[in-house]
């Protein structure tokens, strides 16, 4: 089966992000950006997928700026066969990322789409649920196992209270969780390799998608700041304190 | 407006986060819950009617809500919403799985982990880990909220005369099936709703250590236990112990971080709770600037002695 798993290009996961001053949102000029880390996973399951023979080919998808044709082509270098990038500099919200993606799904036809369960930058954890909902497809989010049995896909999932698993009729949606897998480290020669793959470039009105946002960002603040502590020097002065304050009996 | 709850629950025990939901919800207007889920549920339902400032219980039983698979309650609770101007759930792993389907069969944009309702159409969430807080305002006709139960105070259990009325669920859509969960046994409280949390993090070192020093200090104080992801990855402390940007949100009145250098990710899932205090052998470690007391030092000397103190 074909497996299409869509790649966010965000803010690297080691950067702290810096609230504009103007309170418009966060910085993100020169600041190093990054395959979103629960696509990194996505890809990783998909490539593991293929090396088992369970997939025959994997399309990797990003919506965003031209730049994330670098995260396409990390991808690629990983093992993705090719890369389609819906080119916009406007800001996509899950829902229309998950209309397009349920267009490119028509034409692909996958019997499987992984996606991360949430990116990093918005942490909105939806658009794989959205994708799901809008193809009537089943959805196994928070995937810590996936696993193929014909014409199903046995999925683990981390929930509040430990683990779930659920049996889902294929095609299906997964979302990945951390402990899916390691994603591997892509090498040169496959970075040398993947810059021959194809990658097809479109737009949203290709796909008849209105992409208009439905929320209106009104402001953007810094977190209010803790209070600088006090460093004890010993475990009775914590004791004292923890008591003074009266959280400790 | 008119919203319904999404109640969350689990072997016929309606769970707290259900309660910081109406809180939320009763900001917004009219107070409605739906309760999905099989035999056990009219239970279920009857107890979340006895919640101050809940009106209409919407009671669904039917095998196929067993489990609350998001493919069979999403049609439901769609259905409801034609009756109602928002959807709220609590934003745990269920009301995640479950309520962007609904918004996008709604064809609205779902406002994620919100944390403050600054009127019917604006809300404040918190975006990169915490790291920002953004408000932002909604043009869709409908909303759909999963809120942080963290952020909102628990409506009383009792208090309330709402009345049950059942639904009929849209049925078994045949695309998912429950397998079996693999829950994991704790006589402790549970972690998203306790009032004092022990954590451990990688320094550690071991499962049998963290079980060592962690468990009886937590025990001591009657807290839940943590950790960090870099102490679940390393296999001291199961999946469901992590707290951060990718694991649990938890604000208790006390937070004792023992090992844990305070990676961002870390700090998303601890920072709003009311006493903080940090036990680390790196007295450079970045748990200390968000700390109210800090203590430099060997957990495994530091830990032992504070437990016996206790």
């Amino acid at each position: 089966m074909k497996l299409l798993v869509p790649v966010k290009r965000v803010i690297d996961y080691n950067v702290k992000p810096r609230v504009k001053a103007d309170g418009t949102g966060v910085d993100l000029a020169n600041v190093k950006m990054s395959m979103n880390p629960f696509d990194e996973i996505a890809v990783e399951e998909a490539i593991r997928l293929k090396e088992k023979g369970v997939a025959t080919e994997i399309v990797v998808v990003s919506i965003g700026p031209a730049k994330a044709q670098e995260t396409l082509r990390t991808a690629l270098a990983m093992g993705a066969d090719r890369a389609i990038l819906v080119q916009t500099d406007d800001n996509v919200e899950p829902l229309a990322v998950a209309k397009i993606l349920t267009k490119i799904a028509a034409e692909e036809q996958p019997g499987m789409v992984i996606l991360g369960k949430q990116a990093i930058d918005d942490d909105s954890n939806q658009t794989g649920q959205m994708l799901a909902a809008l193809l009537g497809w089943a959805q196994g989010t928070f995937a810590s196992k996936v696993e193929v049995e014909g014409e199903a896909v046995s999925v683990t999932r981390e929930v509040d209270g430990g683990l779930e698993t659920v049996r889902l009729k294929l095609p299906a949606i997964v979302t990945t969780d951390l402990r899916l897998n390691e994603p591997r480290y892509a090498s040169l020669p496959n970075i040398m390799k993947a810059k021959s793959k194809p990658l097809a470039t479109k737009s949203p009105a290709d796909y008849g998608v209105d992409i208009a946002p439905r929320l209106t960002t009104l402001q953007v603040r810094e977190p209010s700041k803790r209070e600088a502590g006090v460093k004890v020097g010993s475990v009775d002065e914590l004791i004292d304190r923890l008591r003074t304050v009266g959280v400790i009996g | 407006m008119k919203t319904l709850v999404l109640v969350e629950h689990e072997n016929g025990d309606l769970k707290d986060a259900t309660l910081s939901a109406v809180t939320a919800a009763a900001s917004l207007g009219e107070v409605h819950l739906l309760v999905a889920g099989d035999a056990g549920a009219a239970a279920v339902a009857e107890a979340a009617a006895r919640i101050a400032g809940v009106g209409k219980v919407h009671l669904a039983e039917d095998a196929s809500l067993a489990h609350q698979l998001a493919e069979n309650v999403a049609p439901l609770a769609v259905s409801l919403m034609e009756g109602h101007d928002a959807f709220v759930a609590p934003a745990t792993t269920t009301g995640k799985n479950i309520a962007p389907r609904v918004a996008a069969l709604l064809d609205v944009m779902q406002i994620s982990d919100v944390i403050a309702i600054e009127g019917e159409d604006t809300f404040v969430r918190p975006i990169y880990a915490g790291n920002a807080i953004a408000t932002v305002k909604s043009s869709d006709a409908k909303k759909v909220l999963t809120v942080r139960a963290t952020a909102f105070d628990k409506a009383p259990r009792e208090g309330g005369s709402g009345t049950v009325e059942r639904v009929s669920g849209a049925g078994d859509q045949g695309l998912s099936s429950f397998v079996g969960a693999e829950i994991a046994a704790s006589e402790r409280p549970e972690l998203t709703s306790a009032k004092i949390i022990v954590s451990g993090g990688r320094a550690l070192g071991s499962a049998e250590q963290f079980h060592q020093y962690i468990d009886p200090l937590a025990d001591k104080l009657g807290a839940a236990v943590g950790a960090s992801r870099a102490a679940v990855d390393a296999g001291y402390a199961p999946n469901d112990y992590q707290v951060g940007q990718t694991g649990k949100i938890v604000a208790p009145e006390l937070y004792v971080a023992v090992g844990i250098s305070g990676a961002i990710q870390h700090l998303a899932g601890m920072k709003d709770s009311k006493l903080i205090v940090a036990i680390n052998k790196d007295e450079d470690a970045p748990i200390f600037q968000v700390a109210d007391i800090g203590l430099v030092g060997d957990l495994f000397k530091l830990v032992p002695e504070l437990t016996e103190k206790l």
